[in-house]
């Protein structure tokens, strides 16, 4: 057990590899990457890429041919197996939940095998079926009575519950509905805002990669790291065709779904007061090139007509105006404001801060936000 | 209706219940050999194939030596034990029985252990490893309270198939409630034959519901409570996340 020299890395792979008995090519061959503290790595690629097998190396379920792995500062090949992996949270698709043990024993495992007392086993069970999000009750209650999304939940917790500085999880969301693995991925971020482990995620899922990994790498079959980097450099440069055809031909959208709102500047749009002449009303318009108009005073939007109505009515009213369907806040997304701007005639996302009217987006706006 | 009469008759008898003869010292002999083989043959069979199971390794040839056994029939096998008996100057009687009721419990124990280690859900296996358990811990922890339904099937099946057949003792000159029988025959005695009939079926039936209720009792609550859930009774397994 040497110090890991001259580097802060939390988990270190040095030029690892992996052959399986009876196979020719190598399932992981030569990769080296380092997890400094606190990060998200997300390993994703086809299938036979190696992103599981790497996965199963650092805590040694899968032993590597040859290369040295670091995990926070111990050279893991010389540590006793069972000694490394109670540092190492893990987490697995199907749960891998002890069916004959309770919630609470199920969470328990390692602080029991770490040969804590009852009491402080129990307090820490009670803290991690609340920070996981599950009831109280369910302590007592056996894997099998809950759902896939409590389950998986259940496994979140017994992973941390020593509080190892090591995350591992191997699509832990593989096998639950669209609906439940959105709802985890969100919690999962939440979580780590809080607890700031160091994980090492698999996917096969590319936007699960993006929406969870502060870093991703790309695997290709045989375990070669085509590209590692933040999901927005990665879209915006992959490095190989490789990388873009994985990416999808979405990309861009993509990409719009990792930008808030709130990091981009808002423009104030085609709005008047109540009031306002026909003429006035057409001048502001057309600065937009639009052949309608909002309708609020500063700080205000109460909704739009067009240019047409106003001359009808001789000038811009303050009631019986077409409502902006969709109101964005500035946490949302530019892909979201972009689903807003084609849903609706207007053609614009209306971005409010409670009933605050910010500012507007347009598709150009948004367009020139990632070519630029 | 005559027959029946002698047959109640029998039963009514106090002489035919006590001393060495009498029924209840038959079936103490019976249970007491059943038990004994039934003991020696857990101890025989089952952390072997925990052991294998556990490892993954040789078992398949293993189950298939044990089960060869499996196809001789019982019958069979007490004979082939007298000559095994005599030549270790075990003699007639009760170590014939024994050796022979051994050897017939063996392969269903083994067999059922073996697989029952084998098939606990190897993602499980895998997330204990991953906690960080040593070999013993999974399997003492998980794989034995997991395999633990399917082992305690085999070792009911078992000592049904060893109280019926400890009933053929008598042949190669052991008691137990086998004697009525074999002695029945003998002595032309039809009732004494049914009696002995009668007792052999209701201790078996007897080990049947008290193993079953063993069995019932011994499975983890959670393993329970996950059949029940799998078998239609689902309300608290489709609560949303």
């Amino acid at each position: 057990m040497t110090e890991i020299p001259i580097n802060d890395a939390m988990i270190r792979l040095e030029h690892v590899s992996k052959t399986f008995p009876g196979s020719g090519t190598p399932a992981v061959g030569d990769l080296s990457l380092e997890v400094p503290e606190g990060e998200i790595l997300v390993l994703v690629g086809p299938s036979g890429c190696g992103k599981t097998t790497t996965l199963k190396m650092i805590n040694r379920i899968i032993e590597p041919s040859s290369g040295v792995i670091w995990v926070a500062g111990v050279n893991a090949i010389e540590t006793q197996p069972h000694e490394l992996r109670r540092q190492i949270g893990y987490v697995i698709q199907q749960t891998g939940l002890f069916p004959h043990r309770t919630i609470a024993q199920n969470i328990g495992t390692v602080p029991r095998l770490l040969g804590w007392d009852r009491p402080r086993i129990a307090a820490r069970v009670e803290e991690l079926i609340d920070l996981v999000g599950l009831d109280a009750d369910m302590a007592n209650r056996y894997p099998g009575e809950l759902s896939g999304g409590q389950q998986q939940r259940v496994g979140v917790a017994r992973a941390l519950a020593a509080d190892p500085p090591v995350l591992l999880m191997d699509e832990p969301f593989g096998a639950v509905d669209p609906i439940v693995r959105m709802r985890l991925q969100a919690e999962l971020l939440d979580l780590q805002a809080r607890v700031r482990k160091t994980i090492v995620f698999v996917t096969h899922d590319i936007d699960e990669a993006i929406q969870l990994g502060d870093r991703v790498a790309i695997l290709n079959v045989g375990g070669v790291l085509e590209q590692i980097g933040s999901p927005e450099d990665i879209l915006r440069e992959p490095a190989n065709d490789f990388v873009a055809e994985f990416l999808g031909t979405d990309r861009g959208l993509k990409r719009l779904s990792l930008i808030k709102i709130h990091t981009v500047d808002l423009d104030p749009g085609p709005v008047v007061v109540p009031g306002t002449s026909p003429q006035e009303a057409r001048s502001v318009a057309a600065r937009y090139d639009v052949d309608w108009v909002g309708v609020g005073t500063p700080g205000t939007l109460a909704g739009w007509l067009y240019l047409t109505e106003v001359e009808h009515l001789g000038q811009v009213p303050e009631h019986d105006l077409r409502p902006f369907i969709s109101r964005l806040t500035t946490s949302a997304t530019l892909k979201e404001a972009l689903d807003a701007i084609v849903s609706t005639r207007a053609k614009v996302a209306a971005v409010f801060d409670g009933d605050r009217y910010l500012g507007m987006l347009t598709a150009e706006r948004i367009s020139a936000e990632i070519t630029q | 209706m005559e027959f029946l009469s002698e047959v109640v008759h029998f039963f009514a008898d106090g002489a035919n219940w006590v001393g060495n003869a009498g029924i209840l010292n038959r079936t103490l002999e019976h249970v007491g050999l059943s038990a004994f083989s039934m003991a020696v043959a857990s101890l025989i069979a089952i952390p072997p194939a925990l052991f294998l199971g556990h490892t993954g390794r040789g078992g398949f040839f293993a189950v298939s030596i044990v089960n060869i056994g499996r196809a001789v029939p019982s019958f069979a096998i007490v004979a082939l034990a007298l000559p095994v008996s005599i030549k270790l100057g075990l003699g007639l009687g009760f170590w014939p029985t024994f050796l022979a009721l051994v050897a017939l419990a063996l392969p269903p124990m083994f067999t059922n252990t073996y697989t029952g280690v084998r098939e606990v859900d190897r993602d499980t296996v895998e997330a204990g490893l991953g906690m960080g358990m040593t070999g013993w811990e999974v399997l003492s922890g998980i794989e034995l309270p997991l395999a633990s339904p399917v082992m305690l099937a085999a070792v009911r099946v078992a000592a049904v198939q060893v109280v019926a057949t400890a009933t053929l003792g008598a042949l190669v000159a052991w008691g137990g409630l086998g004697r009525y029988i074999i002695d029945g025959f003998s002595q032309g005695d039809n009732v004494e034959v049914f009696v002995g009939g009668v007792l052999v079926a209701l201790l078996a039936v007897v080990t049947q519901l008290f193993l079953g209720w063993v069995e019932r009792r011994a499975v983890p609550a959670g393993l329970r409570k996950a059949n029940a859930a799998r078998e239609g009774n689902v309300e608290a397994a489709v609560q949303v996340a």
